[in-house]
C-alpha cells in the first residue's frame, strides 16, 4: 500500500516548487518588458531580444561559449564513457582508488580551486590561455559528471548479454559496439547533455582559464550582472534556459517512449 | 584475428571460474581518462601547492623559487630550501582570512541545515505521490539544476533589490519594505535556491525506495503517524540526508558566484577571497595558499562523500 500525499505533502510539493519556479517565472516575464527599469512593467515588447541581436561582443561570446561546450562535452563523454567502463568492469586494477577518487572530486570541489590550479598549470607550461585552455578545463570537470551518468547505466546492465556475444565469437570491441553501446546510448546522450550544459553555464573556471579573445557568454553576462540589473540580460537568460529546457525535456520525452512499448 | 569475424574456437567453461586475469580491455580503455585526470586535476594541485609556498616576487609570474632541473639534486635542494611559508604566515596573521575562513563554514553549514529542513518536506511529499506524477515531479526537480547557475542567481537580483519585486509586492499588501540585497540573508536565499536540486534528488532516491510495509507494520504495532516518520522512515531515509548534505555543504563553502553577487562587502566566504587576491590583489601565492587550506578543510567530506557514493553505486 502506498498512501497517497496528505494535505502536509501537497502543501510542501506546492511550495517547493513554487520557489524552485518563480524566479525563473519573473525573469523570463520581465524580459518581455517594455521598460528599461527592469521591475516596472510598461507594457509587452521584444525590443531586448532584437537588441540582443545587433549587440555584438554578446553573439561572440555565445559562439565561442558554444564551440567549447561542443568539443569538451564530446572530449568528456568519451572520456567519462571510458572511464565509467574502468570502473564497472575492469575490477581490480592498480591505482583503482586514486581513479575512483579523481573522478569523484570534481563533482564536489569548489570550482575556484579546479580553476585556481588548472590556470597555474597552463601559465607554468607556458600554454597560451584561450579556447583550448577553457576546453581542456571544461572537460575535465564535465567527464567526471559523464562518467557518474555512464557508470549508473552500466551497473545495471547485464553483462551476460555482452558475454554471450562474445561466447557466439564476437570479438570484445564488436560485442560492445553491438551489444552494449546500444544499450548505454541514453545514458551517453544524457551525459553528453548534462556536460555541454555545465560548459554552457560555467563561469568560475573559464573565468580563471579564459584570455582575450576566448571570452564565454557566461563572463559577458557576469561582467554585465554586476553593473546592475538590465532587461537585455533576462533576454538573453531566457533565451538560455529556452534552450536547455528544451533538450532536457526533448531527451527525457525520449527515453521514456524508448521505455514504454516494452513495458 | 580472422579477418571475416567468423567464430573462433572458444572454450566455455573457461568462463565459468573468475577468468580474465590479464588486464581487461576494459582496464586499458580507463588508461586514458587516468591519463587525463593526472595531467588536469591531479598535477595542477601540486603546483597550487607549490606556489602557495613561493615569494612574491614581482606581480606577474614566474615566482620564486623556480625548480631547476639542470642542476640536479642541488637543484632540488635548494628549491626546497628556498620554499617558504610565508603566504601561510601572513594568512595566520591576517585576521580577515582566518574571519572569511570561519564565516565560510558558518555560511556552508547554517545553508546545509535550512535546505534539509526545506528540502526533506519536498522530497518526503514527492515520494508520496503516484508514479506518473512522481516522474513529473522529478524532471521538475531536475530542471532548474539543468540551467544556467549564474542566471537563477540573477533572477534574485531583481526580486531582492530595494525597488525590486518583493518591495513591490509587499508595499501591495501594506507591509513594510525590507533591505536584502547585499546582505547575508541574501546570500542564505540564494545558497538554499541555487542547491536545493542537490539536497532533494538524494533524499528523494532514498525515500523513494522505502518498502511501504515497514509503514503498515509500524502502524500495526501501535505507532502514531508521526512515531512511525521519526522511528522508521527517518533513520531509514540516513544514508540520503548524508549525500545531500555533502553534495550541498562541500561546494557551498568555496561557493563564489552568491556571495559575489548577492552578499554585500562585508560578507567574508573564501571562494570570494581566492577571486580577489587572484584576480584584483595579483597575489597569486596568497591565492594558492588560501586554496590549500580551503582543500585541507574539505578533504575529510569529500573522502566521506566519494565512499558513499561507491557503496551506493554497488548497492544497485
Amino acid at each position: 500500500m502506498r498512501r497517497g500525499p496528505s494535505a502536509f505533502n501537497i502543501a510542501a510539493i506546492t511550495l517547493g516548487m513554487g520557489f524552485l519556479y518563480l524566479p525563473i517565472l519573473l525573469l523570463v516575464i520581465y524580459s518581455f518588458n517594455a521598460s528599461r527599469l527592469v521591475t516596472v512593467w510598461g507594457g509587452f515588447s521584444t525590443r531586448w531580444y532584437a537588441s540582443l541581436f545587433q549587440n555584438e561582443q554578446l553573439l561572440a561570446a555565445a559562439w565561442v561559449t558554444l564551440r567549447v561546450a561542443f568539443v569538451s562535452a564530446t572530449l568528456a563523454t568519451v572520456l567519462g564513457a571510458l572511464a565509467a567502463l574502468g570502473l564497472v568492469r575492469a575490477g581490480r586494477f592498480r591505482g583503482r582508488t586514486l581513479f575512483s577518487s579523481m573522478t569523484y572530486a570534481p563533482l564536489v570541489m569548489p570550482e575556484v580551486i579546479l580553476g585556481l590550479s588548472l590556470l597555474l598549470l597552463f601559465v607554468s607550461v607556458g600554454l597560451p590561455r584561450g579556447f583550448w585552455t577553457v576546453t581542456i578545463a571544461h572537460t575535465t570537470l564535465t567527464l567526471c559528471y559523464a562518467t557518474v551518468v555512464v557508470q549508473a547505466r552500466l551497473v545495471s546492465f547485464d553483462e551476460a548479454l555482452e558475454e554471450a556475444a562474445r561466447d557466439l565469437g564476437a570479438p570484445p570491441w564488436k560485442a560492445f559496439v553491438l551489444v552494449t553501446l546500444p544499450n548505454i546510448a541514453p545514458a551517453v546522450a544524457a551525459a553528453w547533455m548534462l556536460a555541454f550544459t555545465l560548459s554552457l553555464d560555467d563561469l568560475v573556471i573559464a573565468s580563471f582559464t579564459s584570455g582575450p579573445g576566448a571570452t564565454t557568454l557566461p563572463i559577458r553576462i557576469y561582467s554585465a550582472v554586476r553593473l546592475g540589473v538590465s532587461p537585455e540580460i533576462n533576454a538573453i537568460s531566457t533565451l538560455l534556459i529556452g534552450l536547455v529546457a528544451t533538450g532536457v525535456i526533448a531527451v527525457y520525452l525520449l527515453n521514456m517512449r524508448r521505455r514504454t512499448p516494452g513495458a | 584475428m580472422s579477418v571475416t569475424g567468423a567464430p573462433r574456437p572458444r572454450r566455455p567453461w573457461k568462463r565459468l571460474g573468475r577468468p580474465r586475469l590479464s588486464p581487461s580491455w576494459e582496464a586499458r580503455a580507463a588508461f586514458l581518462p587516468y591519463l587525463w585526470l593526472g595531467l588536469f586535476f591531479l598535477a595542477p594541485f601540486l603546483l597550487v601547492a607549490k606556489l602557495s609556498l613561493s615569494d612574491v616576487v614581482l606581480a606577474i609570474p614566474p615566482y620564486a623559487p623556480k625548480l631547476d632541473w639542470s642542476a640536479g639534486l642541488g637543484g632540488v635542494v635548494a628549491f626546497v630550501r628556498a620554499l617558504d611559508f610565508e603566504a601561510y604566515a601572513r594568512m595566520g596573521q591576517d585576521g580577515l582570512y582566518l574571519a572569511a575562513y570561519l564565516s565560510s563554514l558558518k555560511f556552508a553549514a547554517v545553508a546545509t541545515l535550512i535546505l534539509l529542513l526545506t528540502g526533506y518536506p519536498l522530497a518526503y511529499g514527492m515520494a508520496r505521490c503516484r508514479p506518473s506524477v512522481r516522474q513529473a515531479l522529478l524532471m521538475a526537480v531536475i530542471l532548474p539544476f539543468w540551467t544556467s547557475f549564474l542566471i537563477r542567481v540573477y533572477a534574485w537580483i531583481a526580486i531582492l533589490k530595494p525597488a525590486g519585486l518583493l518591495n513591490m509586492a509587499l508595499a501591495q499588501v501594506g507591509l513594510p519594505a525590507v533591505d536584502i540585497l547585499n546582505t547575508d540573508t541574501a546570500v542564505y536565499i540564494g545558497l538554499v535556491y541555487a542547491y536545493l536540486p542537490f539536497m532533494v534528488l538524494p533524499l528523494y532516491a532514498v525515500l523513494e525506495r522505502q518498502d511501504d510495509s515497514l509503514l503498515e507494520a509500524s502502524a500495526d504495532l501501535g505507532c502514531t503517524p508521526f512515531q512511525t516518520f521519526w522511528r522508521v522512515t527517518f533513520p531509514l531515509s540516513l544514508p540520503g540526508v548524508a549525500a545531500g548534505a555533502l553534495l550541498c555543504f562541500i561546494p557551498m563553502v568555496g561557493e563564489f558566484v552568491i556571495p559575489d553577487l548577492l552578499g554585500g562587502s562585508g560578507t567574508l566566504m573564501l571562494g570570494k577571497t581566492i577571486w580577489t587576491e587572484f584576480f584584483s590583489n595579483r597575489d597569486w601565492p596568497a591565492a594558492s595558499a588560501v586554496a590549500i587550506v580551503l582543500l585541507a578543510t574539505l578533504v575529510i567530506p569529500i573522502v566521506l562523500f566519494q565512499r558513499q557514493q561507491t557503496k551506493m553505486m554497488e548497492q544497485r
